[in-house]
């Protein structure tokens, strides 16, 4: 529902979302702006829409590339075996103590801060999960017969992998992919809200909320929308993955 | 134990040096270098001046082993920004963070471990659902917006608590005005952990209630609130110290964002202006010493693991 509004609004709704009419800085609600305008005369709701479609591509680019990351970090962990699984555990596990937001805001700011940087920092911190996920279902598989089996006729191992194996893990890493996006989205729009996110005069649900809070008093309802997105797209992504998770079990 | 601890304190090593290296690198792949060489005024013989003298002019791994062997003996040498010893400049805002840090840690696991035994206790009652609902709302939200939102209620709309800071500026008022300062932004940070900790306690002690000795304790006719609170809650704890010990990371990152909502002057806030300002030697301050926070505990959640759990000793 979230998705298509934010796909197919901006489409609907043709106000721009970067114009600024400072005829009409931070009105209420009218006919013309139905949520308002903000602190630069810039329609509320359009900015919404695009901020909408920014949060939730950066959400799932990031999540698909931390699972991408982490499926193969895990599978060859998990597919290898000795040293090799032990030292890329041990590096999943330095990984997890790492204070990720820190290494984000780190990269954002000296290598400055874009979409593109934006996503690839929180996929590259966001991958432990699923690898840890990912190499504790190959390790069951190993043992199972069918793989066995494979084995005793010959298969290469790189054939048992990719066709026997991986097709297998797909259920387990779809569902750690939903409960990922959510956290992706937080991690954006609380990377926007410091500044270091999308930058302005993009819209973002974060950086609209960092411009909501210098006009806090007076005009409150701002910083009241793009929460309210916010929560409600990462409680439905929520809803969506428990369904997913009750439907394979 | 000692052979155990030895080794988690080695591991422990490991990272940190991993985390320094990696920002390191970082702060070497960056285009135009520390803020103070941006200033377009500098002619190119200042400029090379000032490379010099920072010894920013060699390759980087001579720096970063210079570096390395000053930060082994305390020195993380001396802040661009504020042009006073890195180590100096964390030390004054270390003390605030570890105040709302723990106070947040603390409100974590005195209301996150008793509501999730509670709710456990009578799966699908009105409590279980109330608590289960708001933990999966509270794990939502994110953390800069609910901060707005109490600032606005609290603050703003009924005035009975303060935007931000962590003192009145000008008045020693003493406890009260520091407890008035930390309530919303130590609520506001501990709100996701917590509602992680319930979610953990209840699944946890519902997994505890089902087991075998739990059968015995009711066959010998203890009362349900003993077996909840004493047998149950015992057990249950031994995989939430876990959950503890993985949420320090994050609480730290929670901890830089509700700094800057309520312009707290602890560390998370210092290490966000460090790093928008480029200020190389304290963002490699601030990260180590956060790192080495974080890493040192999880040791010690381990080891409250291994106290409470005697199964894990001699593993």
């Amino acid at each position: 529902m979230l998705i298509v509004l934010a796909v197919v609004g901006p489409a609907l709704y043709r106000v721009s979302p970067n114009t600024m009419d400072l005829s009409m800085v931070g009105i209420g609600p009218t006919t013309t702006h139905p949520l308002g305008t903000d602190e630069s005369g810039r329609d509320v709701l359009a900015r919404l829409l695009a901020g909408g479609r920014v949060s939730l591509t950066v959400g799932l680019l990031a999540m698909v590339l931390a699972v991408g990351l982490g499926t193969t970090i895990g599978s060859i962990a998990g597919f290898a075996g000795g040293w090799v699984d032990t030292l890329l555990m041990r590096l999943t596990d330095a990984a997890l103590a790492v204070p990720a937001l820190f290494v984000v805001i780190l990269v954002l700011t000296f290598l400055g801060p874009s979409v593109v940087t934006l996503l690839c920092a929180i996929g590259a911190t966001s991958w432990m999960g699923v690898a840890r996920v990912v190499r504790g279902e190959l390790c069951v598989l190993r043992q199972q017969p069918f793989v066995e089996a494979a084995q005793a006729l010959g298969t290469p191992q790189l054939a048992i992998m990719l066709r026997h194996m991986l097709p297998s893990i797909v259920p387990t890493v779809l569902v750690a992919a939903t409960v990922g996006v959510p956290s992706a989205i937080l991690t954006e729009s609380a990377l926007s809200f410091l500044g270091l996110g999308v930058q302005p005069p993009a819209a973002s649900w974060g950086n609209m909320l960092s411009g909501a809070q210098t006009y806090l008093t007076s005009s409150p309802a701002l910083a009241l929308y793009p929460g309210l997105l916010i929560l409600l797209t990462v409680l439905s992504v929520n809803a969506l993955g428990e369904a997913l998770r009750q439907a394979r079990s | 134990m000692i052979r155990f601890l030895v080794r988690r304190l080695g591991h422990g090593l490991v990272v940190l040096l991993l985390v320094s290296t990696v920002t390191f690198a970082i702060m070497m792949a960056a285009p135009g270098g520390p803020s103070l060489l941006a200033d377009p005024k500098l002619s190119t013989a200042e400029r090379a001046a000032i490379e010099e003298r920072l010894g920013l002019d060699k390759p980087g791994s001579v720096q970063y082993v210079r570096w390395l062997s000053r930060a082994v003996r305390g020195d993380f040498g001396s802040s661009f920004l504020y042009q006073t010893s890195s180590l100096a400049t964390i030390g004054t805002r270390l003390p605030p963070t570890l105040l709302l840090a723990g106070t947040a840690l603390l409100l974590t696991i005195g209301i996150g471990i008793p509501l999730g035994m509670a709710a456990a206790a009578r799966p699908r009652s009105l409590l279980d659902r109330l608590v289960t609902t708001t933990s999966g709302v509270a794990l939502a939200v994110p953390v800069f917006w609910s901060g707005l939102m109490l600032i606005l209620v609290f603050a703003v709309w009924a005035r009975v608590l303060p935007a931000g800071g962590a003192v009145t500026e000008g008045e020693s008022l003493g406890v009260i005005d520091r407890v008035r300062h930390l309530l919303l932004p130590a609520l506001v940070l501990a709100s996701a952990g917590c509602a992680e900790v319930i979610r953990y306690t209840r699944s946890a002690a519902r997994t505890t209630l089902a087991l075998p000795f739990m059968q015995n304790a009711r066959a010998r006719g203890l009362s349900a609130r003993r077996i909840l609170w004493r047998h149950g809650l015992r057990h249950a704890l031994l995989s939430v110290v876990s959950v503890i010990g993985l949420q320090l990371p994050r609480l730290v990152g929670g901890a830089a964002i509700t700094e800057t909502v309520f312009s707290w002057p602890g560390m998370g806030r210092l290490g966000v202006e460090a790093a928008l300002g480029r200020d190389y030697p304290l963002v490699m301050a601030v990260t180590l010493i956060v790192s080495a926070g974080v890493v040192v505990a999880s040791i010690i959640a381990d080891v409250i693991q291994m106290v409470m759990d005697p199964r894990l000793r001699h593993a």
